[in-house]
């Protein structure tokens, strides 16, 4: 690890400012990404600033829409009851996620922004185009079981890794920042980048923004939703694919309305728009959702480990539990 | 408030652009990195209480918790695993949550409270659940064993405080100990000689529940 300066912030306004004083400053969650990449020398910061005391707090609103501080853990926002009741698929998809004393450190801005786990970025001693721009990418031709399916270019093919980000993504979350220039608003969507040729360019985040909330829009029939997820073992491992879905049954049993994101298939949490036009108005049946699937995935690339994630996520979102 | 932060930061600025001359293209060279970690910028004094006792520790900014337990403060009871948050070896509570102390820096716990295996019992005053471990065989090389009984027994406190799992079926109904919820809650911690079972037992037994 390189030596680095420590510094605390109790307000976002400070906090950006002794970001954007150093030479190299970065924002300090939970620590549970930052620090492991610190130690391997891929993430190098001259100054930490520890947001963590920052908002933590987490507010339902009469309009149904709820405000989560940045610093809420992670933990913290699984167990609220709102959440739990009017969100379901948000607390099913944290808990999917890593294990209990993780989710205890882990910040909402800090999963958000947590960075990819392609074993290749964290190995200074492979090529890897998001850490060393130009280099080339190992992982292509390398082990890539937990790569990308879509979105994916010749540069990168990494995946972002939270689960939490699914259920967000399909929520339409908005992330409200604070950086040197101000406050504004960005879809979670629209928020992380696809790899393109600059895969070290992760995110539309512009230099010392800093997150300090994430909104939840109201969502009438969010409170019928889930989480799934697909790993190597039952639990604490990241996902192969995951889904985090809505549904909206009219009388007739017709979807009215849908919302489904994917995650670990794309290098940013994937909202599958196509799959969600291709169901509303049509009859909630297997084979309407497998087609759906099909739709959305047909623009799939496999490689060498990962090809078997077409199908095992067409199977799996189909399966009636 | 404004006029001292301004001041704040051309200090550091100016801390900063110093040591920057001893770092060539952003990568800090070895020797740089020695020199700069003896410097007053790197290191922060951080008070705690650790098993219920006030420390305090001048430490340079890098140290993990871990390390700070383990090499200053000489309580090896909790163990270096993986050092990557893979394996729950060096679990802790920190005002009575659970975390992994190799992910967390030290200087991140000012005024906390911090429990090892060596506060929650010692020989001939163990812990229930110190107990429940050695009644049920719950390890064989042991290497686990401090981070699993701090985990179980911070974990046991979460169900307590209806905090729901991946496993809970019902979100808005109070959250249950059942060996299923055990096992997933559980499974941060890593046990290599696969002493699970005699684990789940042992847990089960201090929950009051039948494994
Ligand atoms: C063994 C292991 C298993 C895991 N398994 C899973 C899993 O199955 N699913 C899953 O989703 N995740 C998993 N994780 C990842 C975990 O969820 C993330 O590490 C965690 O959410 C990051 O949050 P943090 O607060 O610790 O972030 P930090 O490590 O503190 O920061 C991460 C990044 O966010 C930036 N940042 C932090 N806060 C802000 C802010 N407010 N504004 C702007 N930037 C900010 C930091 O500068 C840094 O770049 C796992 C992690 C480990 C170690
Ligand atoms: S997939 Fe992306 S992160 Fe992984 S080695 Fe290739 S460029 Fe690096
Ligand atoms: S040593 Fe901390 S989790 Fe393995
Ligand atoms: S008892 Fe040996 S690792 Fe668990």
């Amino acid at each position: 690890m390189n030596p680095f300066d420590y510094l605390q912030a109790d307000n976002a306004s400070n906090a950006v400012k002794l970001a954007s004083a150093a030479a190299a400053g970065k924002y300090l969650g939970g620590g549970t990404n930052l620090v492991d990449l610190m130690r391997e020398t891929v993430e190098r910061p001259d100054t930490l600033v520890d947001v963590t005391d920052l908002s933590r707090r987490i507010e339902a609103r009469p309009d149904g829409s709820v405000m989560i501080g940045a610093a809420v853990k992670n933990t913290a926002l699984a167990a609220d009851r709102t959440v739990r009741r009017n969100f379901p698929l948000l607390s099913r998809a944290i808990l999917a996620g890593a294990s209990g004393q993780i989710r205890n450190m882990a910040t909402v801005g800090g999963n958000i922004l947590q960075r990819t786990r392609c074993t290749y970025f964290y190995d200074e001693a492979s090529r890897c185009n998001k850490r060393d721009p130009g280099r080339g990418c190992d992982a292509i031709d390398g082990f890539n079981r937990y790569h990308a399916i879509l979105g994916a270019s010749p540069s990168c093919v990494a995946t972002h890794p939270s689960d939490m980000c699914v259920a967000l993504a399909a929520l339409d979350a908005i992330v409200h920042l604070e950086g040197p220039e101000g406050v504004r608003m960005l879809k979670l969507v629209d928020l992380h980048r696809l790899p393109g040729g600059r895969p070290d360019i992760e995110t539309e985040l512009r230099p010392h923004e800093l997150i300090t909330d994430v909104e939840l829009p109201a969502l009438s029939f969010a409170a019928r939703s889930t989480y799934r997820k697909v790993r190597d073992r039952a639990s604490y491992a990241f996902a192969l694919v995951s889904v985090a879905a809505a549904l909206d049954l009219g009388d007739d049993g017709n979807v009215k309305d849908v919302r489904v994101a994917l995650g670990g298939v794309a290098h940013k949490p994937w909202r599958a728009l196509k799959m969600e036009a291709a169901l509303r108005g049509r009859a909630a049946t297997e084979v309407n959702f497998r087609a759906a699937a099909e739709g959305e995935l047909s623009d799939a690339a496999g490689l060498r480990d990962n090809a078997f994630n077409r199908t095992r996520q067409a199977d799996d979102r189909c399966r009636p539990r | 408030m404004q006029g001292s932060i301004q001041l704040e930061i051309s200090r550091r600025v100016l801390l900063i652009s110093s040591a920057a001359t001893i770092a060539v293209n952003g990568v800090v060279t070895r020797d740089a990195a020695a020199q700069a970690a003896g410097s007053q910028m790197n290191n922060t004094e951080v008070s705690f209480v650790v098993n219920a006792e006030s420390r305090k520790l001048n430490v340079d900014n890098r140290t993990t918790l871990l390390d700070a337990l383990r090499e200053h403060l000489h309580l090896t009871g909790t163990k270096k695993g993986c050092d990557h948050g893979q394996c729950g070896a060096c679990t802790v509570m920190v005002d009575g949550r659970r975390i992994n102390s190799c992910l967390t820096l030290v200087v991140m716990h000012e005024g906390d409270e911090i429990t090892t295996i060596e506060g929650l019992g010692q020989p001939g005053n163990l812990h229930p659940m110190q107990a429940a471990f050695i009644k049920h065989d719950g390890f064989q090389c042991g290497y686990c064993t401090p981070g699993q009984i701090c985990s179980s027994v911070a974990m046991l406190e979460e169900i307590k405080a209806n905090i729901p799992s991946h496993v809970t079926e019902n979100l808005t109904a109070e959250t249950k100990t059942t060996p299923t919820e055990i096992r997933e809650r559980m499974s941060g911690n890593i046990c290599r000689c696969g002493a699970y079972s005699n684990i789940v037992d042992a847990i089960a037994e201090v929950a009051g529940t039948k494994a």
